[in-house]
C-alpha cells in the first residue's frame, strides 16, 4: 500500500475545532445562518436607517414648515404654504430649467456613452479593457473644481475651443450658435450650452460604467441568434441589445439625472446667472435663512426621480432584470 | 441536382490555427447530415460558416447554388438551433418563436398563429405566455427548435442541440428530431461529438479531425469501413491493428481495424490464434468489455455478459474471422 493510502486511513474523520473565541464564533455563526445576516447587516442598517434616512426625513419635515415673513423665524406649524411658494413663477422657472437641463444631459450622455460602453463590453480585451477603465475613471481622480475651472478656460472667449474653431475657419459656426436665443450668449462659458457641455463631461463616467456592466451581461449568442432569425443590425439593436441593456441605461440615467439636478457649482461657474435648483437650495438655506423653502426645493428632484422610475418600470425597462 | 450546401476548398484560419482547412463538402437537399468529430475538429466552425457567423479565409460556399461568401446571416434562409438555445430572456415563448416573423414584418395575428402552430409541432402547445427562464432544459430545446422552424428555412443547422440534456430525454429528442426531419423534408445539418448520436440519426456522416474531413459516408460505411485510423478509433472504438500484426494474423501488411464484438476469447493458454492476457473487465449491461494485452497492443473485446467470463490475469487465446478485419486506406 502506498504511503498516501496508509496516511489516509489514520487521518481523523472529524477535525478538531480551531479553538479560541473566533473558532467558537465561526462554528456558532455557521450553525445559525440567520444570526450571521443579523450581525452583517446591523451596522449598515443603523447607518442608513438613522443617519441617512433619518436626516432625509428631518429635511422633508422642514418643508412642511414655513418662514414668518416679518420675523424671519421658522414657524413650526404644519402648512403647505412653502410648497405653494414653489409654484411662484420665478421658482417654477428654476424647476423647469433644472429638470430640462438634467433630461438633456441624461439623453446626450446615453447617446455618447453607448458606443464606448458597447466597445468595452463586446470588443475590448486585456490591456484595451484596462485602458478603457483607466480612461473612464481617470477624470474622477482629479478634483471636480479643477475640472470645472479647466472647462471655463476651454470655453472662454480666448479659450482653446475658440482658437480651434478659428484655425479651422469655422468661427462663423460658433458665432451663429451663440447668436441663438436661450442656448447662446456672449461666449460658451456664459451660456447654457457651456453648462450643458460641462455637465455632460463631468457625469459621463456614471453613465458609461453601468451601461458597460449591463452590456457585458448580454450573451453574444443572442446577437447571433437575432441575426440568424433574419434581423438586420438595426433590428437586433432595437429588439435585443437595447431591451437587455435597459436596466444599465436606467441605472446610468439615475446617476446623471440626479447629479445634474442636485449640482450647484457647475451652473455657478459656467453658464448664465440664472439659478438651478441646487443653487436655489444653497441660497435659501444660507443667506436667506429660508430652510423650509430650501427643503421644499430638495423634494422636487426626489419626486421627479420617483415619477421617472415609475414610468421606466411601466415601459418595461426592468423586464430583463 | 444542386446540393443544399456546397463547400469548395473552404478554409477558415484564426491566426495560425487552421480551424477549417481546405474542406470540400456537398450536402444533399432533404438529407439528415451529421458532422462528427472531437472538440476543436472544425465541425462547429463549418456550421458557423453555413450560418454566416464566420466568413471563410478562402474557398467558395454555395447554398442551393447561390454564392454565400460575404452574405450576412440575416440574408440567408438558414436557421440555427444553438447549443445553449440562445432564447431571448426578455421575451416570452410566443414572442421568441415569432421573432423571425416579427423582424420580417409579418402582422401580429399571423405571427401568433404561426407561433402556436410551431409550438404544437414541437409538442409545447399553450406554453406561449411563459418566459424562457420558467422552462426546463428539454422545453427550451423545443422552443429553440420551434423558433428556427417557424421561418421555414431551407437548411436547419443544429449545434450539439442535445448536449445539455440527460440520457433519457436525449434519446427521446433524437427520435423526435428524426421524425420531424422526415415529416418536414428540410435539410438538417447536425453537429455532434457523440458518435452514437451521429450514427443513429444521420443519413450521412462527415467525420472531422484537425479541420479536415476524414471520411464522408453513410453510418454503415463509416462504422464498417473506416477510412483512417482516426475514424476507426473515434467511431465506436475499434481495435486498430498495426501492419506487423496484420501481416502475422491477417495476411497483409496494411493498417487494419477490428470491431470489439468480432473478437472471440477462448479460455485456453495455447492454440490457433493470438495469445493474450486479460487486463480488466468493464460491465456494460448486456455486454462486458474485456481489455486484453496481446503482442504489445491493448485490444478490447465485447462479450455476452451472460456467458462464461474470464478473470483479470487469465491467459487466453483470441480468434477472429479474417473477413471481419477491415483493411484501411492509410499507407503502412
Amino acid at each position: 500500500m502506498s504511503a498516501l493510502a496508509a496516511d489516509t486511513r489514520h487521518a481523523p474523520a472529524i477535525l478538531a475545532g480551531r479553538g479560541g473565541v473566533f473558532g467558537a464564533m465561526s462554528d456558532w455563526v455557521w450553525r445559525h445562518p440567520t444570526m450571521f445576516l443579523v450581525l452583517m447587516l446591523t451596522p449598515p442598517v443603523l447607518w442608513l436607517g438613522i443617519i441617512y434616512i433619518g436626516s432625509l426625513f428631518a429635511l422633508l419635515l422642514q418643508s412642511f414648515f414655513a418662514i414668518d415673513e416679518f420675523s424671519g423665524l421658522i414657524n413650526r406649524d404644519f402648512t403647505l404654504k412653502t410648497y405653494g411658494e414653489l409654484f411662484l413663477p420665478q421658482n417654477v422657472d428654476i424647476v423647469v430649467r433644472t429638470v430640462l437641463m438634467a433630461a438633456l444631459v441624461t439623453v446626450a450622455s446615453a447617446i455618447v456613452a453607448f458606443p464606448i460602453a458597447y466597445y468595452a463590453a463586446r470588443y475590448a480585451k486585456g490591456k484595451w479593457k484596462a485602458a478603457f477603465y483607466l480612461g473612464v475613471m481617470l477624470p474622477l481622480w482629479s478634483s471636480y473644481l479643477v475640472k470645472v475651472y479647466a472647462w471655463k478656460l476651454i470655453l472662454a472667449k480666448e479659450g482653446i475651443l475658440n482658437w480651434i474653431f478659428a484655425k479651422l475657419h469655422l468661427t462663423f459656426v460658433l458665432d451663429a450658435w451663440l447668436a441663438l436665443p436661450i442656448v447662446g450668449g456672449n461666449s460658451l462659458s456664459v451660456s447654457y450650452t457651456g453648462t450643458f457641455l460641462v455637465f455632460l463631461y463631468v457625469w459621463m463616467p456614471f453613465m458609461i460604467l453601468p451601461m458597460q456592466a449591463a452590456l457585458e451581461r448580454v450573451p453574444g449568442n443572442l446577437i447571433e441568434a437575432s441575426a440568424d432569425l433574419g434581423a438586420a443590425p438595426r433590428q437586433t439593436f432595437r429588439n435585443v441589445i437595447l431591451p437587455l441593456a435597459m436596466p444599465g441605461v436606467i441605472a446610468g440615467s439615475i446617476f446623471t439625472f440626479s447629479l445634474t439636478m442636485g449640482d450647484y457649482i457647475i451652473p455657478q461657474i459656467i453658464g448664465t446667472s440664472r439659478l438651478f435648483i441646487g443653487q436655489a437650495v444653497y441660497a435659501h438655506q444660507g443667506t436667506a435663512g429660508n430652510i423650509p423653502l430650501a427643503a421644499a426645493f430638495t423634494v422636487v428632484p426626489i419626486v421627479v426621480m420617483g415619477f421617472y422610475l415609475w414610468f421606466a418600470k411601466r415601459q418595461g425597462a426592468f423586464d430583463a432584470l | 441536382m444542386t446540393p443544399a450546401v456546397s463547400f469548395t476548398k473552404v478554409s477558415r484560419h484564426f491566426g495560425s490555427v487552421r480551424a477549417v482547412d481546405a474542406v470540400d463538402l456537398d450536402i444533399v437537399e432533404g438529407e439528415f447530415f451529421a458532422m462528427l468529430g472531437p472538440s476543436g475538429s472544425g465541425k462547429t466552425t463549418c456550421l458557423r460558416l453555413i450560418a454566416g457567423f464566420e466568413q471563410p479565409t478562402s474557398g467558395r460556399i454555395e447554398i442551393f447554388g447561390e454564392n454565400a461568401v460575404g452574405v450576412p446571416p440575416y440574408r440567408r434562409n438558414v436557421n440555427t438551433v444553438f447549443q445553449d438555445y440562445a432564447l431571448f430572456p426578455h421575451l416570452n415563448v410566443a414572442d421568441n418563436v415569432a421573432y423571425g416573423l416579427m423582424v420580417k414584418g409579418v402582422g401580429r395575428e399571423e405571427r401568433s398563429r404561426a407561433a402556436d402552430e410551431a409550438l404544437a409541432l414541437v409538442k409545447l402547445p399553450g406554453y406561449g405566455a411563459r418566459k424562457p427562464g420558467q422552462l426546463s432544459g428539454g422545453q427550451r430545446q423545443r422552443v429553440a427548435l420551434a423558433r428556427a422552424l417557424v421561418n421555414k428555412p431551407r437548411v436547419l443547422l443544429l449545434d450539439e442541440p442535445l448536449g445539455a440534456l440527460d440520457l433519457k430525454l436525449r434519446e427521446q429528442m433524437q427520435e423526435e428530431l428524426k421524425s420531424l426531419q422526415k415529416q418536414l423534408g428540410i435539410t438538417f445539418v447536425f453537429v455532434t461529438h457523440d458518435q452514437g448520436e451521429a450514427l443513429s440519426m444521420a443519413d450521412r456522416v462527415a467525420v472531422f479531425n484537425d479541420g479536415r474531413i476524414m471520411q464522408i459516408g453513410s453510418p454503415q460505411e463509416i462504422y464498417r469501413r473506416p477510412a483512417t485510423r482516426f475514424v476507426a478509433d473515434f467511431v465506436g472504438s475499434s481495435n486498430i491493428l498495426p501492419p506487423d500484426f496484420m501481416q502475422r494474423y491477417a495476411g497483409q501488411r496494411r493498417w487494419g481495424s477490428l470491431r470489439p464484438e468480432h473478437i472471440r476469447i477462448l479460455a485456453q493458454t495455447a492454440g490457433d490464434g493470438v495469445p493474450a492476457r486479460v487486463a480488466a473487465l468493464n460491465y456494460l449491461g448486456a455486454g462486458t468489455r474485456v481489455s486484453l494485452d496481446a503482442e504489445g497492443l491493448r485490444l478490447h473485446a465485447v462479450v455476452d455478459s451472460g456467458g462464461a467470463l474470464p478473470s483479470p490475469g487469465d491467459d487466453v487465446v483470441l480468434t477472429f474471422n479474417r473477413d471481419h478485419v477491415h483493411v484501411m486506406d492509410e499507407p503502412a
